[in-house]
């Protein structure tokens, strides 16, 4: 199963950062394992630029559409037997401690 | 297949029951497993139980019941499939499928007993909601109806039949696998499996609850237990349940007001729960938080009267929880445990520790327990209004009317 996994941040994070994980021995554990296929650091929320097509016009504005305080920093594409062995891949990642990881199975649209 | 002469209605009505009691989780467990369906599973399951209800008074009830009802949702899930055409591997999978239907005792092989564990986590996977842990393990595990689960959680049927579809629905989508975790994976989950249990069994126990959740409850712990008989926590659990349970008849009087501990009468308590509850607690090797809990249970449960309980023990029992699993209700709890054991002053010094927190703010509980303390001081006056206090403030009318008597009896 493919999960996109949304990395985010917190707020105020209340772990000591020395003693988070090393997210590159992370990525080159989850990589030549086949469970990460890919994944990036996205750039700040003030670089974001929202589209949106109301009523056939279009519409750009700055910034993410919601504002809110926790945001979405990065992601990586896992394909994983199924959620147990997700869970696995991302407790092991740094921001698990330091923010929060969200899994989102792709929808199956084969139906 | 073999069956005995036929039965008359009611007793073959019986026979389903008892049947379905023990056959449909293990039956709704290996479809599951075989057809990866959970819907179809349980539809087939129940189905078998209505072909029994129509067949058995006529035919007579099978000499292995749970077999032939197996026999039945299998071919109707292969019906279902079949019509379906395009599961081709499953309906090759369910076709192996073949019950022994020789065997007087349905076979306890170690595949069931992992199908129905399998259930059981899939059921308590904390990937889903807390609420819908507890409604598809009733649903599923236990089989008790939708309308029943609706009626216990208090929401209408309809409204609990779209929950159930969307937590299977979600199991699927998100990819929860029908398995029982292993190594240390194991350990992290049984307490989540456990919780559901408490709750269920909790929920059957209050003083306005549903005694249908509490057999549940024992039911399940009793199954986990025999599963999964290494675990000594799980052993804890059931010894606990059955302690508890076995007050259940003596909880009220004829008026229906409820009765503490010490006002019951003690040859009304279930004494074969009991003698099962000590069993369970003999295989208990560890110091967990349901582990303490059972010894305190024990404690009351062996007492020949309210005065001959073992109040020090019980005092000792509650400071290890209050270690292990500190709350501000094992606090309040503790202060009862101190006060019976080393007088009520005793009790109210750790009252006022308990509610230094702020934790038992507007429990009215932690009133009734000081106008106890009050009480047992000899200041009848101010003990009598601390239970019109607490009675004010309780929630459940069994418990006011409980209340307001000790209030009365002050007052004399």
């Amino acid at each position: 199963m493919k999960y996109m996994m949304f990395v985010c941040s917190d707020t105020e994070p209340d772990t000591d950062p020395t003693e988070l994980p090393d997210i590159h021995k992370w990525v080159a554990e989850n990589d030549s394992q086949g469970r990460r296929l890919t994944g990036n650091v996205l750039g700040s929320t003030s670089a974001a630029t929202t589209v949106r097509v109301r009523d056939g016009e279009l519409l750009v504005s700055e910034g993410p559409f919601a504002e809110t305080a926790e945001v979405i920093v990065g992601f990586d594409l896992l394909d994983c037997a199924d959620l147990d062995e997700a869970i696995e891949v991302a407790r092991t990642h740094p921001m698990a401690r330091q923010g929060r990881l969200e899994l989102r199975p792709f929808a199956d649209l084969s139906d | 297949m073999p069956t005995r002469a036929p039965a008359g209605a009611v007793a073959a009505a019986e026979a389903v029951a008892a049947a379905g009691v023990e056959a449909y989780p293990r039956i709704v467990a290996t479809l599951i497993r075989v057809t990866g369906d959970w819907a179809l599973a349980e539809d087939c399951a129940q189905e078998s139980l209505t072909v029994a209800l129509e067949r058995w008074p006529a035919d007579g009830v099978p000499t292995n019941p749970g077999g032939w009802l197996m026999t039945v949702a299998r071919n109707r899930a292969i019906d279902v499939l079949r019509r379906a055409t395009v599961e081709r591997r499953k309906l090759h999978d369910l076709a192996l499928l073949t019950p022994d239907d020789a065997s007087p005792e349905p076979q306890v092989g170690q595949d069931v007993v992992d199908d129905r564990l399998r259930l059981i986590f899939t059921c308590c996977h904390p990937a889903l909601a807390l609420e819908a842990r507890v409604a598809l393990t009733l649903r599923t595990v236990c089989g008790v109806p939708t309308a029943d689960i609706a009626r216990l959680l208090l929401v209408s049927e309809s409204t609990m039949t779209r929950r159930l579809t969307r937590t299977r629905t979600r199991i699927a989508q998100a990819g929860i696998p029908y398995r029982v975790p292993s190594g240390p994976a194991l350990t992290e989950r049984l307490p989540g499996v456990l919780a559901v249990l408490y709750l269920l069994f909790t929920r059957g126990y209050v003083a306005d609850g549903e005694p249908a959740f509490a057999d549940e409850a024992v039911r399940l712990a009793r199954l986990l237990d025999r599963l999964m008989p290494e675990q000594s926590e799980v052993a804890a659990l059931l010894a606990l349940f059955l302690f508890q349970h076995s007050r259940a008849d003596a909880r009220r009087d004829a008026a229906g007001t409820l009765l503490t501990l010490q006002r019951q009468d003690r040859d009304r308590w279930d004494r074969e729960a009991i003698a099962e509850g000590l069993a369970a607690l003999d295989r208990v090797r560890h110091d967990g938080p349901y582990a303490w809990q059972a010894r305190i249970a024990a404690c009351h449960a062996t007492a020949a009267s309210a005065d001959d309980t073992d109040w020090p023990t019980i005092a000792r029992a509650y400071d290890a929880l209050a270690d292990i699993r500190p709350s501000p209700v094992i606090a309040l709890n503790r202060a009862v445990a101190h006060g019976y054991a080393y007088g009520p002053a005793a009790g109210l010094v750790l009252l006022d520790a308990a509610r230094a927190g702020g934790g038992l703010d507007g429990y009215p509980l932690s009133v009734a327990v000081e106008a106890d303390l009050v009480a047992r001081q000899g200041d009848r006056p101010r003990a009598a209004g601390l239970f019109r206090e607490a009675a004010a403030a309780v929630g459940s009318a069994a418990e006011r009317r409980a209340l307001l008597d000790r209030a009365g009896e002050l007052d004399r």
